[in-house]
């Protein structure tokens, strides 16, 4: 394979399109001049700073800096969900459950099946792609278990009054819950090649790869990231509907409407 | 009382000892940050109850305590002499059964519905004695729940509460969401309920003087005079 070399000429030469997007912000009046200066600076910054911490971790070839660093993704993946999932009581705990055992499941399964060396060249960009869609995965899925449960708590207390469990109580919205934690990637995973392509195939298409190389690497990305989803957004809302339920099977506050 | 069928439960009642069926004992609850209950002490016994007060002043958040849907900050409730934290939770809810102000019927047909509490406990019942308790004829069984008017609809919670053959039945408001005619119809089925104690809230006095043999008044979270 080829490799690509931008000059950091080239890359500020590429401002010219950010230049763009604030004018036509400026032309319609649509103020949001001052988030892509942000958006921009943020990017810069953070991109860079991986960008040398991932060279430090080649440079070295610890695995442990790799599982230092994927910790360091779940912690931060971890809070950033649990601000978008902050309707559910106690759902810190669960979260960083879904996404740990997502990363590890899925990185320890590829790794096992021979798929990638255990390098940090592959740990670190999968685990990253893994983490980040699970993070997804579980928020979404979580706020859609806070709304079902907001929505269907007189149903959820006439279940318990009946002596229902609050898990007997709760199946019907989990299990739409974890849909909806995993629809958005499985539309996706549907409609790829056809509608858009994804990022590590135009990637290596970018860099010179051959097409069908791009495409067998995608694949098995694509896939682990199913399965990674699914793992995430499973244990979020199993666990996390558990924190709308005192032990005596009483809905919290938090939980009636 | 209902006549459905059961098998052996997981474990046996208790005699019903003399005293009361409940007795509260300093009860204070806050709800939202604000006293919904403060300093109860009150004992229901067996027959008809009615709790009677205006919108806010504690009724349902008292039933609630009842059949442990919320424990109290303070104080002690006891069912039948016994602290009901000291009891099965699940056992208790179906021992003192509840008919909720709003029907939330589960997804289903009527007679899902009715068998929906036994069958947690892997019972079966035939859904017909219950529905004729609750003034509903039996052919309503395999109709769709949700597709029914809300006065059925209440009476189908009517039956699926009676299904489980409760000690007590506690009534949320059961009419407040019902027309005139409807009322009447669930008024009539409670009046039919023989044998079976009953603790009502309603904000209707004139209800409660039809359906209960003692009304306790509530003001603001206390005992009204």
């Amino acid at each position: 394979m080829s490799t690509v070399s931008i000059s950091a000429s080239e890359v500020a030469a590429a401002l010219v399109l950010v230049a763009l997007a604030a004018a036509v912000s400026f032309w319609r009046r649509a103020d949001l001049e001052g988030d892509l200066g942000v958006a921009v600076l943020r990017s810069f910054l953070q991109l860079t700073a991986v960008g040398y911490v991932i060279q430090a971790i080649f440079d070295t070839d610890s695995l442990w800096l790799v599982a230092l660093l994927l910790a360091g993704m779940v912690a931060f993946g971890s809070f950033t969900a649990r601000g978008r999932a902050k309707a559910v009581p106690g759902a810190l705990g669960p979260i960083v459950l879904a996404l740990s055992v997502a990363a590890a499941g899925t990185l320890g399964l590829v790794l096992a099946l021979g798929v990638f060396e255990p390098e940090p060249r592959y740990l670190v960009p999968v685990g990253g792609m893994v983490i980040g869609n699970s993070m997804t995965a579980a928020a979404v899925a979580l706020n859609r278990l806070a709304d079902e449960v907001h929505d269907g708590s007189r149903q959820i207390e006439a279940m318990l009054a009946l002596g229902a469990t609050s898990g007997q109580a709760s199946r019907g919205l989990v299990t739409r819950s974890l849909r909806s934690g995993m629809i958005p990637l499985i539309d996706s995973t549907k409609t790829t090649g056809v509608v858009f392509f994804p990022g590590t195939m135009v990637g290596m298409l970018i860099a010179g790869a051959e097409p069908i190389d791009a495409v067998r690497l995608q694949l098995v990305l694509l896939w682990v990231l199913l399965g990674a989803v699914a793992l995430a957004a499973l244990i979020a809302v199993s666990l996390g509907y558990r924190g709308f339920f005192t032990p005596a099977h009483q809905l919290r506050e938090e939980g009636l409407r | 009382m209902p006549t459905a069928t059961r098998s052996t439960r997981s474990s046996p009642r208790p005699p019903s000892p003399e005293g009361p069926l409940f007795e509260l004992s300093g009860v204070a609850l806050a709800r939202g940050g604000r006293p919904a209950l403060d300093g109860i002490d009150l004992e229901i016994g067996e027959g008809h109850t009615a709790l009677l007060g205006p919108s806010g002043s504690g009724k349902s958040s008292l039933l609630r305590l009842l059949n442990r849907l919320a424990d109290p900050d303070r104080g002690v409730v006891r069912f039948q002499g016994r602290d009901v934290r000291e009891l099965d939770v699940l056992e208790l809810r179906r021992r003192v059964g509840l008919v909720p102000q709003l029907p939330a019927p589960v997804p289903g047909t009527v007679a899902d519905n009715v068998r929906y509490g036994p069958g947690l406990e892997d019972r079966s019942v035939d859904p017909a004695p219950p529905l004729r308790l609750a003034g509903l004829d039996p052919s309503f069984a395999e109709r769709d729940a949700g597709r029914l008017s809300v006065g059925e609809q209440q009476r189908v919670m009517l039956a699926r509460a009676l299904a489980l053959e409760p000690e007590v039945l506690l009534l949320d408001e059961p009419t407040a969401s019902l027309d005139s005619d409807a009322k009447a119809a669930v008024e009539s089925a409670l009046r039919g309920l023989r044998g079976l104690s009953t603790v009502l809230v309603t904000h209707e006095a004139d209800q409660a003087e039809r359906l209960a043999r003692r009304i306790v008044r509530l003001d603001g979270g206390r005992l009204a005079p």
